[in-house]
């Protein structure tokens, strides 16, 4: 049997992270996760996509020691991987000058924790040139130049593709029910799939790192969701923000925040409630209209919009209990690393809580870490072959003719780039989505579903009523008609 | 490539727009599609009820089309199906498909006739999950027809709208149960005898004044919570009830297909979602015409039909630099209980179609123009749109911007 040296369990942003670090070193990786597809099963398909400064974590925290740092490698990873990404910076907004205190208070954390070029703009009339549609009531405003937006899952997949392309193994749909330890030593990881023997064991599983932990007799903490909801609107509104605009912190979250999408749609959201159910990513009527009120403090006269509002959605949030990041290896057992708690910015952090698990293997010398010689570090993203100039386009539906048929009215997804998706392991109508953005305009797939799921049952050799959404049990169109039909004439 | 009237939308409007045009003297006229096949919605309403006015007989929704489709190939008209337009300016159309990859159509007339998209889930905010199960009328009609595939088992509609009701039937024909027609509305939302049609005569209960207010499931839809509403149209707390199901249908309402148009700068009218147009159906941009649900949303394809050929004609006698158009246009503007009026624009000099849609169901209904009676009827409602033809002597003396009201009692 294969001898893994490292099993990544989670396959959100902070394992696909950990994955593509550990994949520079002459080591025999896996990444793990319970779902049909990266990404699928956390919080880093649903979250707000801000690539914070971090100037708000408290001092001395993990927190406030990966997200600036995070911050800091994601513009060369971004132009590495072709991940979307824009450094857009970002406002804290205020409404009153006596608030103008807390912005003050903001820079000074930023300044402590290395967050370079803060600024206090308090100037109405420069606010509202570098934001026409802000609230006029806004007096000042604490500016991060280095804040950017990013497409979280886009990132995660890419990440995993240049993983898998330096070596990593994936395992999808493949749950993982306990870390094996004898001696005090990590052995593995018991799956639904059976055993995989691994020297060490990360835990990057989101909101059950916790359950996780607990089996390898690491319980010093829980983890509870707290959900975020959002509103998403029609490109139309793209516009209204040109940055994150955040009203100050509260105690438990960042607030709620209009921000553009690196896509162009604008976003807004997400509140913060304090939920039981880990599985529980239903929106409600109070958290969205509580949502729509937040975004009505920042951008006046939002609320008229309903109209281009093109989905909502929720994401949870992994509260852990000691409020901070755990970013941990431990002598007992031996070989057991937790990545647990990554609350907010733990999409921001993950690269720099990638380096640091990196470290941590090599300092406790749990491993040999030898760089690669032939480390890849491109990946290409899938072309988009309305973004290209006519020429190249051309060229590309002359050798491939499925990139000439576009089969996404809203954001002009062509047949060839499902395919392309496909071959890079999408399965599911949701799987597209998120590689390609079929689906995730305007129409919401009115148009393109059709086509995505005959591509699909082609591609995979399917028949169409086996195509699932995301994964078993979400079959899209479950039933052949006759079959109802017969069903039935047995019943009577 | 190049042709004198390029014709975007191969659906009832497109394709009336072709054969006019042809008719009408255009030497090249190209029409394009990103279908697989030509017909727009037509080939997927396996339903009769089409042509009624136009052709005076029942026909189903591919029969209707295949008259059009014969005609245009009899006339030479030329097609391309699976080709996406992206871009229009007046004169040239930027289109893709996988025989000629990107590239440009010089056209000295052109038809927008797109048609009109499905509302998706996202623009009426039911909080909730969003599970395999919640479809568009419309994407639920194309898997049944091409895979034979259903979305459930028991399944509740949301909206009563002509194509929610159509649906209903379909699925009830095809051996699924419906559980309900829900409709926010006091009052149906598509026509009279297709409420009895589709619904009674299935026994299948229609919901009025309630709205689904939650979905419900994990992977596949389970259930939706369903409430009844205030005449401000929210729900009514206590009044919640959940009805268990595996699909939700939506049909709730279309949307003229016109970001293309926008684009390209066409002035739109609010009230329509659609272009403002003339009697010629010439929208504002010089040589561009526009047609069908891409205008507005139609009830009957007798008059997506008619607007084709008005603009199809039209585009050809712009070629041919013989079109007349209105030099000081009269405005009629949708007045008391009227949501929309087209064409925008007449001329005044000759008799003109128009058609309009009330708010609300009223009875013993006045049709005003201006201080001018042009109809009375014992009773309209919004889901059967009006058709009316306004003589020369009712538009005589009018200028500027003319109110179009309709008087009537409430019911
Ligand atoms: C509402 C909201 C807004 C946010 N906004 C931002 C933001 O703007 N900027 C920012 O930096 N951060 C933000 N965050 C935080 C960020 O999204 C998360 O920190 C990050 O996505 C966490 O990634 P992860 O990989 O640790 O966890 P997840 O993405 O949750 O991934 C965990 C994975 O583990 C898998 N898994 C779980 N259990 C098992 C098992 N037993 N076996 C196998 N696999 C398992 C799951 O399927 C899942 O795929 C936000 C979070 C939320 C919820
Ligand atoms: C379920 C249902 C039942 C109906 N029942 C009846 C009935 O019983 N009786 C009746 O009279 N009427 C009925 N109607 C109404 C009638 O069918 C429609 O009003 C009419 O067919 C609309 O025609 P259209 O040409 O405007 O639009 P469509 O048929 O929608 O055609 C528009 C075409 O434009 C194409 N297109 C759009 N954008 C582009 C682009 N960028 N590039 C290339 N191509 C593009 C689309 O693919 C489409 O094929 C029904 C409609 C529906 C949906």
């Amino acid at each position: 049997m294969k001898i893994y040296d490292v099993a990544i369990i989670g396959a959100g942003i902070t394992g696909t992270a950990i994955a593509r670090e550990l994949s520079k070193y002459k080591l025999k990786t896996l990444l793990i996760d319970k779902e049909v597809d990266i990404a699928f099963g956390g919080a880093t398909k649903a979250n707000t996509g801000i690539i914070h400064a971090g100037y708000d974590d408290p001092p001395g925290s993990n927190r406030a020691k990966y997200c600036p740092k995070g911050n800091s490698l994601w513009p060369k990873l971004a132009k590495e991987l072709e991940i979307p990404f824009k450094q857009t910076s970002s406002f804290v907004v205020v409404f009153n000058e006596e608030d103008v205190k807390e912005l003050e208070n903001l820079l000074e954390r930023g300044r402590k924790n290395g967050v370079p070029r803060l600024e206090i703009i308090h100037d109405k009339k420069r606010l509202a040139q570098m934001e026409p549609h802000l609230s006029p009531r806004a007096v000042a405003a604490l500016w991060a130049p280095t804040a950017g937006i990013i497409s979280p899952y886009e990132a995660a997949i890419a990440l995993a593709e240049n993983a898998r392309e330096n070596g990593v193994e994936i395992f999808l749909e493949t749950r993982v029910e306990r870390v094996k330890v004898e001696n005090g030593e990590v052995k593995g990881v018991e799956t639904s799939r059976g055993f995989i023997p691994a020297k060490v064991v990360v835990n990057a599983a989101g909101l059950y790192a916790d359950e996780i932990s607990r089996t390898a007799g690491v319980d010093y903490f829980t983890i509870h969701p707290r959900k975020g909801e959002y509103h998403i609107y029609d490109k139309r509104l793209g516009h209204l923000a040109r940055r994150p605009l955040f009203p100050t912190p509260t105690p438990i979250s960042k607030g709620i925040v209009v921000t553009p999408t690196v896509e162009g749609n604008l976003l807004i959201g997400p509140n913060a409630r304090d939920i039981s159910d880990k599985e529980d990513t239903s929106t409600t009527r109070e958290g969205l209209d509580e949502v729509m009120r937040g975004a009505a403090k920042l951008i006046p006269g939002i609320e008229k919009y309903r109209r281009l509002i093109i989905r909502n959605f929720a994401g949870l949030r992994a509260e852990p209990s000691t409020r901070d990041f755990i970013v941990e290896a431990y002598d007992d057992p031996r070989g057991f690393i937790n990545v647990a708690g990554i609350r907010s910015p733990g999409l921001t952090s993950a690269p720099a809580i990638a380096q640091a698990v990196a470290e941590m293997i090599a300092e406790k010398e749990l491993l040999k870490l030898q760089k690669k010689e032939k480390f890849n570090p491109y990946r290409k993203a899938i072309p988009r072959v309305v973004e290209m100039p006519p020429s190249e386009a051309n060229k590309l539906i002359k050798e491939k003719p499925e990139y000439g048929h576009i089969i996404c009215r809203c954001e002009h997804v062509s047949e060839g780039e499902v395919i392309e998706a496909i071959r890079r392991g999408a399965k599911t109508i949701d799987g597209i989505k998120f590689r390609t953005r079929a689906g995730m305009g305007r129409c919401q797939g009115g148009f393109c579903t059709y086509y995505v799921l005959k591509i699909l049952a082609r591609e995979l050799g399917v028949p169409e009523e086996k195509v699932t959404k995301r994964g078993k049990g979400s079959e899209l169109f479950p039933y052949k008609i006759k079959e109802l039909v017969r069903r039935d004439e047995n019943a009577s | 490539m190049q042709a004198d009237v390029a014709v975007i939308g191969a659906g009832a409007a497109g394709l009336a727009a072709a054969v006019a045009a042809k008719k009408a003297g255009a030497e090249e006229v190209l029409i394009i599609d990103r279908e697989e096949k030509l017909g727009g919605i037509l080939p997927q309403c396996i339903h009769t009820g089409f042509g009624l006015q136009y052709f005076q007989e029942n026909l189903t929704g591919p029969e209707y089309a295949l008259k059009f489709i014969e005609e245009a190939r009899r006339l030479g008209v030329k097609s391309l199906t699976n080709t996406m337009v992206l871009r229009l300016r007046p004169g040239e159309i930027t289109a893709a498909n996988s025989q000629q990859g990107i590239f440009t159509v010089k056209a000295r007339a052109i038809v927008f006739a797109a048609g009109a998209r499905e509302r998706p889930i996202g623009a009426i905010g039911v909080p909730g999950t969003r599970p395999a199960g919640i479809y568009t009328a419309g994407l639920a009609q194309k898997l049944m027809d091409n895979y034979g595939l259903l979305p459930g088992r028991e399944i509740v509609v949301l909206g009563s709208g002509d194509v929610g009701l159509i649906m209903a039937r379909r699925f009830a024909m095809e051996g699924a149960k419906v559980k309900a027609v829900v409709e926010i509305m006091p009052y149906p939302g598509g026509l009279a005898r297709n409420v009895v049609q589709c619904l009674e005569d299935w026994g299948i209960p229609l919901l009025l004044s309630h709205t689904v207010t939650k979905i419900h499931g994990k992977n596949r839809v389970e259930a939706v919570t369903i409430a009844k509403v205030d005449d401000k149209l929210r729900p009514i707390p206590g009044t919640e009830r959940k009805i268990s199901c595996d699909a939700l249908v939506l049909s709730v309402g279309l949307i003229p297909e016109i970001e293309l148009l926008e684009e390209a700068g066409a002035q739109l009218d609010p009230h329509t979602g659609g272009p403002i147009v003339d009697e010629n159906m010439e929208t504002s941009l010089r040589g561009v015409f526009a047609a069908g649900n891409a205008v507005c949303i139609f009830d009957s394809v007798d008059n997506v039909s008619i607007t084709g050929e008005t603009a199809g004609k039209a585009a050809a006698l712009h070629v041919q630099q013989k079109l007349q158009r209105p030099a000081k246009p009269i405005r009629i503007a949708p007045g008391r209980n009227v949501r929309y009026v087209v064409p925008q624009l007449v001329s005044g000099s000759r008799s003109v179609k128009i058609y309009v849609r009330v708010s609300k169901p009223l009875r013993n209904a006045a049709i005003m123009l201006g201080d001018k009676t042009v109809r009375r009827a014992p009773r309209l409602t919004p889901p059967e749109m009006v058709t009316l033809t306004l003589s020369k002597t009712v538009l005589e003396g009018l200028e500027g911007e003319v109110k179009l009201n309709v008087e009537g009692e409430e019911g």
